[in-house]
């Protein structure tokens, strides 16, 4: 073993009260890190799971439509014009078939399907209720939420004559799987109605999305709601969930298209989440603060209770630098420790965090998903703070006067 | 070797230089210790003995005047060379012993062997065990400082000092702190591998009796050289004690 890992070792083991203060102090440290950063990631994205779970990401409607003013004011009069905003029909996104195409080629955008959907009423018996029909292509719009998953009895499937309910409205109609039941919108003013086999029930995990959606053939929905061959929203997702916002943006510049985030559908929770975020870094900065200090004060303590041992070492040839090296050494030991001891504290904490907190139902208030990376940059983290808390100290320890310190 | 071993030239130390307290220590000291002897440095408390010690052994620079060691201008040299210059050709025994408590009488022993070269080789080890069992200490190899005598660890310091067998031994009174009888062996000791290996001792002393029996004497009086007398008579009548 090299001079500096000799002597940095054997101080070590000497001051065992100091090297295990210290080690206690960076897995503790470690251990918060780690535990807050897991408990929060998980927390989040538990909650993101479950807002978007039955949500796209991005939903492009047909850009709204505005009156504008048709005269114009003659030479030296003033007009002064009242413009009524105007009522927002149910129209088709121009040249549908081209955008979807293109958002498919689009880098940053997973899925796409467009969807036709617009209000109705479902009917069974004396039962009538307001619902939102929605026309999808069963295997595109899988990809955007997937319903297949959803499925509480029996499929999916939305061919001619076939509609697919949630469990509450089913509930609401006293419909089960085969029943039939009819689909009723109005089209300038002329009710159509039809009567459809209830192929399958669906949970979306929301009660309001299980009474009101239903979702039948694409076909079926552009004539129920009278928009032959059109489409009236493309429903997106992406694979950079945060940066969903900046590409609806981009993209609206670029097709004139209305497209709306999730981040700004749901804006309050980006901003808790954004907050939360900041709070955890703010957590961390601290706890990381706190170790470090506690490391170097430790290690300034020992280089002063050292001072004649350094002093013996260097009039026995040790240069300032390998002197420098044993205290910088000892700090990357103490955090190597520090941060492997920290590191399955924090799993164990974690652990029983998870059995003692739970759901309202008893059931794991989010999956536990260890992430290495974590570990991994938590580790080089301490060992970057133990070596900056050792340099000063080690500094020191390299400036001290052989002469004087062996003096003492 | 041609030439003297070391060689100061008008050394002038002081200290706070520049501040209202400055402290002269050395006012102009030449003096020259040839390969091989066994020298004496004498005088009273506060004469500059030890800061004379610490010059020569490098272990503070001179605030002027002109040092040689090995033939070697030390004023220029940086700090690095130093250093080496140092663990090359020097070794130290200290009036307290000044073992590394933490470690045992053989890793003190191999500790200048490790700093200079690197990782204690098996014929590192032996070549420590061989040492230690040469001052007397076979049977203490593995004992930490603290379970050994006063006199015992002076005997661990000197195995260290000779451990990379340098020209130079500088001994700040070796025998300061030890019973008559236990300086008595010490100072053989000394005495013997000065004998043996030509290894220059140079050891401050208060002990006149032990002066005495030293090849030369230099005597320090307030920061100068008042004294330096050689005498065969007393080397001749120390290497006798040497033969019992």
């Amino acid at each position: 073993m090299p001079f500096e890992w000799v002597v940095a070792l054997r101080f070590l083991r000497e001051g065992r009260f100091q090297t295990a203060l210290i080690v206690v102090g960076a897995s503790v440290g470690v251990a918060v890190v780690i535990f807050i950063t897991t408990l929060v990631t998980g927390l989040q994205a538990n909650t993101i799971k479950r807002v978007l779970g039955a949500q796209a990401h991005i939903v492009v409607t047909p850009r709204q439509e505005v009156s504008r003013p048709q005269l114009a004011p003659a030479a030296g009069e003033t007009l002064l014009p009242r413009i009524e905003a105007r009522a927002q029909r149910l129209r088709s996104i121009d040249q549908w078939q081209a955008l979807a195409a293109e958002l498919e080629r689009t880098p940053g955008i997973g899925a796409v399907s467009p969807i036709v959907s617009g209000a109705g009423f479902a009917l069974r018996g004396d039962a009538s209720k307001a619902v939102n029909l929605i026309g999808v292509d069963p295997a595109r719009h899988d990809r955007i939420i997937h319903l297949t998953d959803k499925m509480i009895a029996g499929r999916f499937a939305v061919q001619a004559g076939d509609v697919v309910i949630g469990r509450d409205l089913a509930a609401d109609l006293g419909a089960a799987v085969g029943d039939r039941i009819r689909l009723q919108t109005a089209q300038q003013g002329a009710a159509v109605s039809d009567a459809y086999t209830v192929a399958g029930l669906f949970d979306l995990g929301s009660r309001a999305a299980n009474r009101t959606s239903v979702f039948v053939g694409f076909r079926t929905a552009q004539s129920l709601l009278d928009l032959p061959g059109g489409a009236s929203e493309i429903d997106v997702t992406v694979d950079r969930l945060f940066g969903a916002e900046a590409l609806a943006q981009d993209l609206a510049a670029r097709t004139g298209q209305s497209f709306d985030s999730w981040m700004k559908t749901f804006d309050q929770l980006v901003a808790a989440i954004h907050a939360q975020d900041i709070t955890t870094a703010l957590i961390r900065l601290f706890v990381i603060l706190i170790v470090a200090l506690g490391i170097a004060s430790v290690l300034v303590v020992w280089v002063v209770q050292k001072r004649r041992e350094i002093g013996i070492l260097r009039a026995m040839g040790a240069s300032r630098g390998k002197i420098q090296r044993v205290f910088l050494l000892q700090g990357a030991i103490v955090a190597i420790a520090g941060s492997t001891i920290g590191s399955l504290l924090s799993s164990l904490m974690l652990f029983v965090f998870l059995k003692v907190a739970r759901n309202a139902d008893g059931s794991q208030i989010f999956d536990l998903d260890l992430s290495p990376t974590l570990y991994v940059t938590a580790a080089l983290v301490a060992v970057a703070v133990g070596l900056l808390a050792a340099a000063v100290p080690a500094r020191s320890a390299a400036r001290l006067d052989p002469a004087q310190a062996i003096r003492m | 070797m041609d030439g003297p071993l070391l060689e100061l030239d008008a050394i002038r130390k002081s200290y706070g230089t520049g501040t209202e307290v400055e402290t002269r220590v050395l006012h102009g000291i030449d003096l020259s210790i040839r390969a091989g002897e066994f020298t004496a440095l004498v005088g009273p408390s506060g004469s500059g003995k030890t800061t004379l010690l610490n010059l020569i052994g490098l272990l503070e620079p001179p605030t002027s005047g002109s040092y040689r060691l090995l033939g070697r201008e030390t004023a220029a040299l940086p700090e690095q060379e130093i250093t080496l210059l140092r663990a090359s050709s020097i070794g130290f025994v200290f009036q307290f012993h000044h073992l590394l408590p933490a470690f045992t009488a053989v890793e003190n022993v191999l500790m200048p062997g490790l700093i200079a070269r690197g990782p204690v080789t098996a014929v590192d080890r032996r070549r420590a065990q061989a040492l230690l069992a040469d001052v007397g200490l076979a049977d203490r190899v593995d004992f930490l400082p603290r379970k050994l005598s006063g006199g015992q660890q002076q005997r661990v310091a000197i195995a260290r000092a000779l451990s990379l067998a340098p020209p130079l031994v500088l001994a700040d009174e070796p025998t300061g702190n030890l019973d008559t009888h236990s300086a008595d062996d010490i100072f053989a000791l000394m005495r013997r591998f000065n004998e043996q290996a030509g290894t220059a001792f140079l050891i401050v002393t208060h002990d006149p009796r032990l002066a005495r029996r030293c090849d030369r004497i230099v005597q320090l009086v307030d920061g100068l050289i008042a004294g330096d007398r050689t005498n065969e008579a007393i080397a001749t009548a120390a290497d006798s004690t040497m033969a019992r």
